[in-house]
C-alpha cells in the first residue's frame, strides 16, 4: 500500500516544487486525473443553483430592489418557495434529522418524475454526501465478521472500507471485463454460495450504476435479474446511483432499481431496497457541498425507527447540501427564465464529458498492450495493461503492485496522476489504473500525448 | 418464503442499544403535537436560529459570495455587500481548490487550518500546528471519529461525566465500548470531584475495563459549569498519572455568562503546567460554528486539534477521515471566519460586534431570567448557568408522582415533562437523557427562546409545577428516594 500512499502524497508534493523550482521536473504542473472532483479542474458550477444557494444564504438580499439587478427572477423564486418551507427560514439551525420535510417533499416529486412511480417523503434521509448515508447502511446490516456484503470487483473502495471499518465481510463478485464490465447473475450466484459455505451470512447486495471505475451502465434485463436475485436469496440492494445524471452512450439509459422494482410488481412491502444520490457528479458536481440522500424502501417500521435514531446522533446534514440536493432532483423547466441557460450549461458539461470519454478510451486503445472498455457512464477510464514481465519484475524488487510501479513512473515522468487498479480490486494478474475524464477539454489532447509518449516509453524499457 | 433480510432482530445490536434523548421520545410527542396545531417551544436542543436567533450578517454575506463568485465580476455587487466582505470571499476561495464545489483535503483546506491554528495561539499563547488539526462535518462527527479510533472492544471504558451530552454515550454504545461514568457534584455547582474519578476508575478497572479516555464538557452540557483552571491542572495531573487520553469538549467556549471562571482551555493549562506533563498527556479538543454567538448548526462546521498523539496514530485517524472525502467546504470558512471575524477598523466591524455583544448579553440575561424563575418554583433547584447554553433545574418529585410514572410505564422525569408539554408546550429533555444520580431526576431546557418571551414561558412552567405539585404532593410533603 506504500505506493497508493505515495500516490496521495507526492502530487501535492510535486506540485508545490513545481512552482518553487521551475525546471525541477520533466513536467510544469500536475494533472490530476485521480479523484472524480470535476470542480477541482475547471469544471463550473451551474449557475442557477449557485444563485439560489446564495440567497438562501444570505436572506436579507431578497428584501433588497438591487438584487433583481444581480439574480435571476426565477433563482428568487426558488429562493423565496424554499426559505417557506424551512422553519423560520433559519438555514443555520439544525433541522428534522432526515432533512427539512419541505425539501424532502421536492425530491419526492423529483424522483416520482423520473421514474414514473411515487417516493414517499418520509423515505428519504438526507445526508452530507452520499457517503455517510452508505455507512449507515453499514453500520445497520453488520453485526460481526461473519456478516457478509456482496460487492462488485473492481468497485469504488468506499464499500470494502465502510464493511471493514464496521467489522464485517467483503464478498467480492467480478465483473466481467470482456463483456464490458458485465454483471453475470451465475458469477453472483456463485459468490453467494462460496461465502454461505464458509459461514458467511450474505446480508446485501452492493451495485453502482453507473459504475464505477467501470463505467457500465446496466441494460434493463440485467437490472431485473438483479432484483430478482436479491428477492430470492433474502438480501438488501444496496443501489449507488451517484452516477445516474453521467451517461455517454445513446443505446443506454439510467432507470433507477426502484423504477425497475416497481415496473416488475414489487411493491413497498416485497424488496428492501435502499438507493443513494449525491450532489458530487452528474453535471453539477458539487463535491465539497456535501449533499446527498437515500432513500430507504421495504424496510420495516422498527428497523426505519433505528434509522432514525443513528441518523439523530448527528442531529442533521448541513442545509445548504440539503438545499442543493433538491434542486438538483428539480431543475429548471421549459419555460422557466432560467431554463434555456441551464440547459446550455449542463449540455455543455456532458457533452464535453462525453467527447473526453471517448477520446482517452481511443487513446487507451491505440497504446500496446492496453485495453480499455468504453465509458458508458460515470467519469472514469479503467485501461487494462498487459505489463512486460520485467517491469512486473521491477515492480516487485520495489515492493510495489506493477499498476501502482507503472502509476508512479507515470507521475515521476509526465505530473499525471491515476490511481492503480489495485486500489479498486481487479481479478488476480491483471493490471489497470483509473483515470478520470475530468481535465478540461483543451488539456486532452496534451494528456493524451503525454500518456502515448511514456507509454511507448515505458514498454520499450521494459521489453523482453 | 425468502427470509427477510432487514428484520428488527437482525439489525446491529450496537446499533439497537443506542440512545438519544435529545431527538427522542419527548421530541417526538412535541413534533406529532405541533403537527396537529399546538404551539410548540421547542428547547430540546441547543438550536439558537431556530428560535429566532438572527445570523451574524458578515459571515453570511461573505458566503453567499462564495457561493455565487459571478457575483464578483458584476459591476453593482457594491451596492449588495461591503467591500470587506467581497475581499473576503475573494480570499477564501483563493484558499480552496476550486471554489465551494470541489472536495478539499480530507483534513480540510491548509488555509483554513493554518487560520484556526493562528487563533488558537492568540488564544492560548503557545504555538498550533495546522497539520494537527482536522476539520469535520460539526464536532459530532470529530467525536465520533475518536471515540472510533479508541474503543476496541467492550473491554474498552471511557470516562464520561453524569449528567453528559449524549453523544458521548451514543457513540460510546455504537463502537461497542463501555461507559464509565464519574458524578458531576450538583450541590458543587457540579463541580468536578476528582476523588470520584478515582472512584469511577478503580471500580471500571476493577470489572475488568481498560479505560482509555476521559471526557470533558468545558462549559458542561447540560450543566452549564466553566471549569476552573484549578480543576483542570487536577484533570490533566489524573489523565497523566492514569495514562488516559483527554477528550475536551470545548465547543460552549465563547459561551460564558460570569466572570469568576473565563474560559481557558484545556491545552493552555497543560502547556503551562511545563514538562513532563506538558509533553505526555494525549490531548484531543473540539470546536465549532454551531454554539458560541454565532449559532450555526445548520452549517455542520467544526474542528479538533490533536496534542500529544503519535505520528502512527495521526496517520490512522488521517486514513478514517479520508474515506469521508472532505467535509462540507462552506462550513469550512464559517471556521474560518469565526476564528477570524471582523476587526477594528473593518468596515463591517461595527456592526459584527453590535450583533454579537447583542447576543451574547442577552444570553447571560436569559441564562439569569431562567435560573431564577425555576428557583422560585415550588420543589425545583437550580444551579445557575455558568456557560453553554442550557438550564438543568432539578425537579423533586413526590412519591406520588412517580407512582403515577411508574403506572404509566415511564420514568418519573419522562413523565414529567411530557405533562408539561402537554400543558404548555415546552418541549424541554428530560433528565434520564443525560444520566443522573439514582431517584435524583431533572430535565434540560435551553436558553435560546427569544427574551421577550422569556418571562411568559417561567410563568407557564411555574404554573405547570406549581399546580403538578398540588396535585402530586400530599400532606407528607416529598421526599428524594
Amino acid at each position: 500500500m506504500l505506493s497508493a500512499v505515495r500516490l496521495l502524497v507526492m502530487p501535492s508534493a510535486y506540485s508545490r516544487s513545481c512552482k518553487t523550482k521551475p525546471g525541477s521536473h520533466p513536467f510544469d504542473e500536475i494533472l490530476y486525473c485521480n479523484i472524480g472532483n470535476p470542480q477541482s479542474l475547471g469544471q463550473l458550477p451551474i449557475t442557477f443553483f449557485r444563485e439560489v444557494l446564495a440567497l438562501c444564504d444570505h436572506p436579507p438580499l431578497l428584501d433588497k430592489s438591487e438584487t433583481h439587478a444581480l439574480f435571476s427572477a426565477d433563482a428568487i423564486a426558488r429562493a423565496c418557495k424554499i426559505l417557506d418551507v424551512i422553519p423560520g427560514r433559519a438555514t443555520g439551525a439544525y433541522s428534522h434529522s432526515q432533512g427539512i420535510k419541505g425539501l424532502r417533499d421536492a425530491i419526492a416529486a423529483g424522483i416520482a418524475a423520473r421514474d414514473g412511480f411515487p417516493a414517499n417523503p418520509d423515505d428519504i434521509f438526507l445526508t452530507d454526501g452520499a457517503s455517510p448515508a452508505v455507512h449507515m447502511m453499514m453500520q445497520l446490516l453488520i453485526r460481526n465478521e461473519k456478516d457478509g456484503i456482496l460487492c462488485p470487483i473492481p468497485q469504488y473502495p468506499l464499500y470494502s472500507a465502510s464493511i471493514a471499518l464496521h467489522g464485517g465481510s467483503v464478498v467480492p463478485y467480478y465483473l466481467d471485463e470482456s463483456t464490458g464490465w458485465g454483471l453475470e447473475i451465475s458469477e453472483l450466484k456463485k459468490q453467494l454460495e462460496d461465502a454461505r459455505s464458509k459461514g458467511i451470512t450474505v446480508r446485501a447486495l452492493v451495485v453502482i450504476n453507473p459504475g464505477n471505475p467501470t463505467g457500465q451502465v446496466l441494460g434493463e434485463e440485467n437490472q431485473k435479474e438483479i432484483v430478482n436475485f436479491c428477492k430470492n436469496e433474502g438480501l438488501v440492494l444496496l443501489a449507488d446511483e451517484v452516477y445516474q445524471e453521467n451517461i455517454y452512450v445513446n443505446d443506454k439509459k439510467f432507470n433507477s432499481f426502484k423504477k425497475i422494482a416497481r415496473s416488475m410488481g414489487y411493491g413497498d412491502d416485497d424488496l428492501p431496497l435502499v438507493s443513494f444520490q449525491s450532489v458530487s457528479k452528474g453535471y453539477y458536481g458539487e463535491c465539497g457541498k456535501r449533499g446527498g440522500y437515500m432513500e430507504v424502501t421495504g424496510f420495516g417500521p422498527e428497523v426505519r425507527e433505528q434509522i432514525y435514531k443513528v441518523a439523530s446522533v448527528n442531529l442533521c446534514s448541513n442545509i445548504s447540501g440539503q438545499i442543493l440536493a433538491s434542486l438538483i432532483m428539480n431543475p429548471p423547466k421549459v419555460g422557466d427564465e432560467s431554463y434555456e441557460s441551464y440547459a446550455a450549461e449542463r449540455n455543455g458539461i456532458l457533452s464535453s464529458l462525453a467527447r473526453r470519454a471517448k477520446a482517452l478510451e481511443n487513446a487507451f486503445n491505440s497504446f500496446e498492450g492496453v485495453t480499455c472498455n468504453k465509458a458508458e457512464g460515470a467519469m472514469y477510464l479503467f485501461p487494462r495493461l498487459r505489463l512486460p514481465r520485467k517491469a512486473i519484475q521491477a515492480a516487485k524488487a520495489v515492493n510495489a503492485a506493477p499498476d501502482a510501479f507503472y502509476a508512479g513512473r507515470l507521475l515521476d515522468t509526465t505530473g499525471i496522476v491515476v490511481v492503480p487498479g489495485s486500489g479498486f480490486g481487479q481479478v488476480p494478474g491483471t493490471w489497470h489504473v483509473r483515470c478520470t475524464i475530468l481535465p478540461q477539454e483543451d488539456k486532452i489532447p496534451a494528456i493524451i500525448s503525454r500518456l502515448k509518449a511514456f507509454h511507448e516509453a515505458f514498454m520499450e524499457e521494459f521489453r523482453d | 418464503m425468502s427470509p427477510k433480510p432487514l428484520d428488527y432482530e437482525s439489525l446491529n445490536e450496537n446499533v439497537k442499544k443506542v440512545q438519544y434523548a435529545v431527538r427522542g421520545e419527548l421530541y417526538l410527542r412535541a413534533s406529532e403535537l405541533q403537527k396537529e396545531g399546538k404551539k410548540i417551544i421547542f428547547t430540546n436542543v441547543g438550536n439558537p436560529h431556530a428560535l429566532g436567533q438572527k445570523p451574524l450578517t458578515f459571515p453570511r454575506q461573505v458566503i453567499a459570495l462564495c457561493q455565487a463568485p459571478f457575483l464578483l465580476d458584476d459591476p453593482n455587487v457594491g451596492l449588495l455587500f461591503p467591500a470587506d466582505a467581497i475581499a473576503r470571499a475573494k480570499h477564501y476561495l483563493s484558499l480552496t481548490s476550486g471554489g465551494l464545489g470541489a472536495y478539499s483535503d480530507s483534513r480540510g483546506l491548509p488555509g483554513i487550518r493554518k487560520e484556526i491554528a493562528e487563533f488558537i495561539e492568540r488564544r492560548d499563547g503557545y504555538p498550533s500546528d495546522p497539520e494537527l488539526i482536522y476539520l469535520t462535518d460539526g464536532a459530532s462527527k470529530g467525536v465520533m471519529q475518536m471515540l472510533n479510533a479508541l474503543i476496541r472492544n467492550e473491554k474498552d471504558g471511557i470516562l464520561v461525566p453524569v449528567p453528559q451530552y449524549p453523544l458521548y454515550s451514543a457513540a460510546i454504545s455504537l463502537y461497542g465500548g463501555s461507559l464509565v461514568p464519574y458524578y458531576l457534584e450538583e450541590e458543587a455547582n457540579w463541580g468536578l470531584d476528582i476523588n470520584q474519578l478515582r472512584q469511577s476508575i478503580s471500580a471500571a478497572r476493577m470489572k475488568g475495563l481498560t479505560v482509555r479516555a476521559m471526557v470533558i464538557i468545558n462549559p458542561g452540557n447540560p450543566t452549564g459549569q466553566c471549569l476552573s483552571e484549578a480543576n483542570i491542572k487536577e484533570l490533566l495531573i489524573f489523565c497523566y498519572q492514569e495514562n488516559l487520553v483527554l477528550l475536551a469538549d470545548e465547543v460552549y467556549q465563547q459561551n460564558i455568562y460570569q466572570n469568576e471562571r473565563p474560559f481557558i482551555s484545556s491545552r493552555k493549562v497543560l502547556f503551562d503546567m511545563g514538562l513532563p506533563i506538558s509533553k505526555e498527556v494525549q490531548l484531543v479538543s473540539f470546536h465549532t460554528v454551531s454554539k458560541g454567538y454565532w449559532g450555526e448548526c445548520g452549517q455542520r462546521g467544526g474542528y479538533f486539534e490533536m496534542t500529544n498523539l503519535p505520528a502512527k496514530s495521526v496517520d490512522e485517524i488521517y486514513k478514517v477521515a479520508s474515506i469521508s472525502l472532505s467535509p462540507n467546504v462552506p462550513g469550512q470558512i464559517f471556521l474560518g471566519l469565526m476564528v477570524n471575524p471582523p476587526k477594528p477598523g473593518d468596515i463591517s466591524y461595527l456592526k459584527y460586534a453590535t450583533e454579537s455583544k447583542a447576543i451574547l448579553e442577552s444570553l447571560k440575561r436569559r441564562a439569569h431570567i431562567m435560573t431564577d424563575g425555576f428557583n422560585s418554583c415550588r420543589n425545583v433547584v437550580c444551579n445557575f448557568t455558568e456557560g453553554a447554553m442550557y438550564s438543568f433545574p432539578q425537579i423533586r418529585l413526590p412519591p406520588r408522582a412517580i407512582e403515577a410514572a411508574k403506572s404509566a410505564g415511564k420514568a418519573p422525569d419522562v413523565f414529567y415533562c411530557l405533562k408539561l408539554l402537554e400543558a404548555t408546550g415546552i418541549s424541554t429533555v428530560p433528565g434520564s437523557g443525560f444520566g443522573q444520580k439514582e431517584g435524583v431526576f431533572h430535565l434540560r431546557t435551553t436558553i435560546l427562546p427569544a427574551e421577550e418571551d422569556m418571562p411568559a414561558i417561567m410563568d407557564s412552567f411555574k404554573k405547570f409545577n406549581d399546580e403538578f405539585m398540588e396535585q402530586y404532593e400530599d400532606y407528607r410533603g416529598y421526599s428524594r428516594m
